[in-house]
């Protein structure tokens, strides 16, 4: 894995900033944008996996019980989860609340 | 070396230059004056005569884009435009740079709308100064087709991976017929070899180019460019020589003509060059103690060879063939005035502004120029420019 990005000089970066490693990502954890998280339910939860099929950040992962549950390093609180399921067991709760 | 000179238009001959430069893709859409390099590119690729790709465009926009693309898997791209196309172009025209792509474009200089006009200016090319481009100004037809040949080698090299404009100013120079040599096929092989690219998108070896950059890395991808462009310095130096050792026609940054014992001297870039150094010739034959300075390399701009070459004069006139509205003057005028500035032995600069949108400035221009500037020089007030020729 690449170093992470505020630690790179600019004399380490290849001709043109080519990123050669793929994966890297990872690294950018973009639920720092959120001002609003997903909340399941989990006894509401059929497992159906809609959740997990429309989340535009693949943030969203399948517990062992078989739940899905965002994952918040990633999630941008964007609702698309909680708009899509069928049961309507996820609700945007606001971070700061 | 040939010696052999024919009369050939210059877009022609530069045209020539590109299929001899055996690219692989050109990918232009039309413009005056740019017209006739394109067009006759497309016939020689019609003609099975270059074994290329010509993609005709839909726009200026798409021209850089294909180039971007065809550069990205490490095929030698041409493209050509002018003027609107440039500033139709100008969103990819950075990208190529930042993406460090080898491209080599010729700049048929032409001013911008509006008034609508086709004729030569540098507003064009002034526009994209900061683009992170290597530019290059010629000044006659043998300059411009050479130039196709040292920018692909400048452009190509592993230390510099640069897109190059070669400029030329429109019509004065693009549509004269003038004598050029052309060199060999064999020569220009062996002076610009197949190149490969360190990194190219193919599916064997993925890789990501165009990545978005957090405010964290950012400035790096910056510093990496500016060092790109400012390293490039000695390998245009090298690659000039090498041209000149092969066929005798020998380039330098910062052109000069009788500034050794010169008192003064007029600062030209692109075709003026030719003129001002008949005017000053005359004038020198009249007791004026009178120099030529040439800007032939813009970007990445010669700071050390101007200064070596006039440090201790008295003063400069300054030709410039775009304004900065609102600032201190010409561009090259700006540019000069910043190398020079607190350096001991700096001569006062005049700036004038001349030439827009392809109005004359014949020798007799030249004269009352350097002759009024000699005045303007002697004066306390040299700031700013004089707008030439302007009616009242």
């Amino acid at each position: 894995m690449a170093k992470p990005i505020d630690q790179i000089n600019w004399h380490e970066l290849e001709i043109g900033s080519v990123v050669t490693e793929t994966g890297n990502a990872v690294q950018y954890e973009t639920g720092s944008w959120r001002s609003d998280k997903p909340v399941v339910n989990m006894r509401q939860c059929i497992k159906c996996g809609v959740c997990w099929l429309f989340c535009p950040d693949m943030c969203i992962v399948r517990a062992e019980e078989g739940h899905f549950t965002a994952n918040l390093a990633y999630c941008k609180g964007c609702g698309i989860c909680a708009k899509e399921c069928p049961v309507g067991c996820i609700t945007m709760i606001n971070e700061e609340a | 070396m040939s010696t052999v000179r024919r009369g050939v238009e210059v877009s022609i001959a530069m045209a020539d230059a590109v299929a001899q430069a055996d690219v692989d893709v050109i990918a232009a859409y039309p413009i005056t004056p740019q017209t006739h390099i394109v067009e006759h590119l497309a016939d020689i690729v019609a003609e099975g005569e270059l074994d290329a790709e010509f993609v005709p465009v839909e726009s200026e926009h798409s021209a850089m884009s294909v180039c971007c693309g065809s550069s990205a898997v490490g095929a030698r791209t041409f493209t050509s435009t002018s003027s609107q196309g440039l500033a139709l172009m100008s969103e990819i025209f950075f990208i190529a740079a930042a993406m460090r792509f080898p491209i080599v474009m010729a700049l048929a200089n032409r001013s911008l709308s509006s008034p609508l006009s086709i004729w030569n200016d540098h507003t064009d090319v002034m526009m994209v100064r900061d683009a992170g481009w290597i530019h290059i100004f010629v000044e006659n037809g043998q300059e411009a087709y050479d130039s196709i040949f040292y920018a692909f080698r400048i452009a190509e090299d592993p230390q510099v991976m640069l897109p190059v404009a070669i400029n030329l100013d429109g019509f004065i120079l693009t549509h004269m017929v003038e004598p050029v040599v052309y060199e060999d096929n064999d020569l220009i092989k062996k002076y610009i070899p197949e190149f490969k690219m360190k990194n190219t998108l193919h599916p064997d070896h993925p890789v990501s180019m165009g990545c978005f950059a957090m405010p964290e890395i950012y400035t790096e991808t910056q510093m990496s460019r500016e060092a790109g462009v400012v390293n490039s310095y000695p390998v245009i130096l090298k690659a000039w020589e090498e041209w000149g050792g092969l066929t005798g026609r020998h380039y330098k940054p910062v052109e000069t003509h009788r500034v050794e014992d010169a008192e003064y001297c007029i600062v030209t870039m692109g075709s003026f060059g030719e003129t001002a150094m008949e005017v000053a010739d005359q004038l020198r034959e009249e007791g004026e103690k009178i120099g030529v300075v040439k800007i032939r390399l813009w970007r990445p701009f010669p700071f050390e060879e101007l200064r070596k070459a006039v440090l201790g004069k008295k003063y400069l006139i300054v030709i410039d063939r775009a304004i900065s509205f609102g600032g201190p003057g010409g561009p090259l005028a700006l540019e000069i005035r910043s190398a020079l500035y607190n350096k001991k032995g700096a001569p006062s600069i005049v700036n004038y502004v001349a030439g827009l949108a392809g109005r004359d400035v014949s020798r007799k221009d030249f004269r009352d120029i350097i002759l009024e500037g000699k005045k303007k020089a002697a004066s306390d007030d040299t700031d700013g420019f004089i707008l030439y020729g302007l009616r009242g």
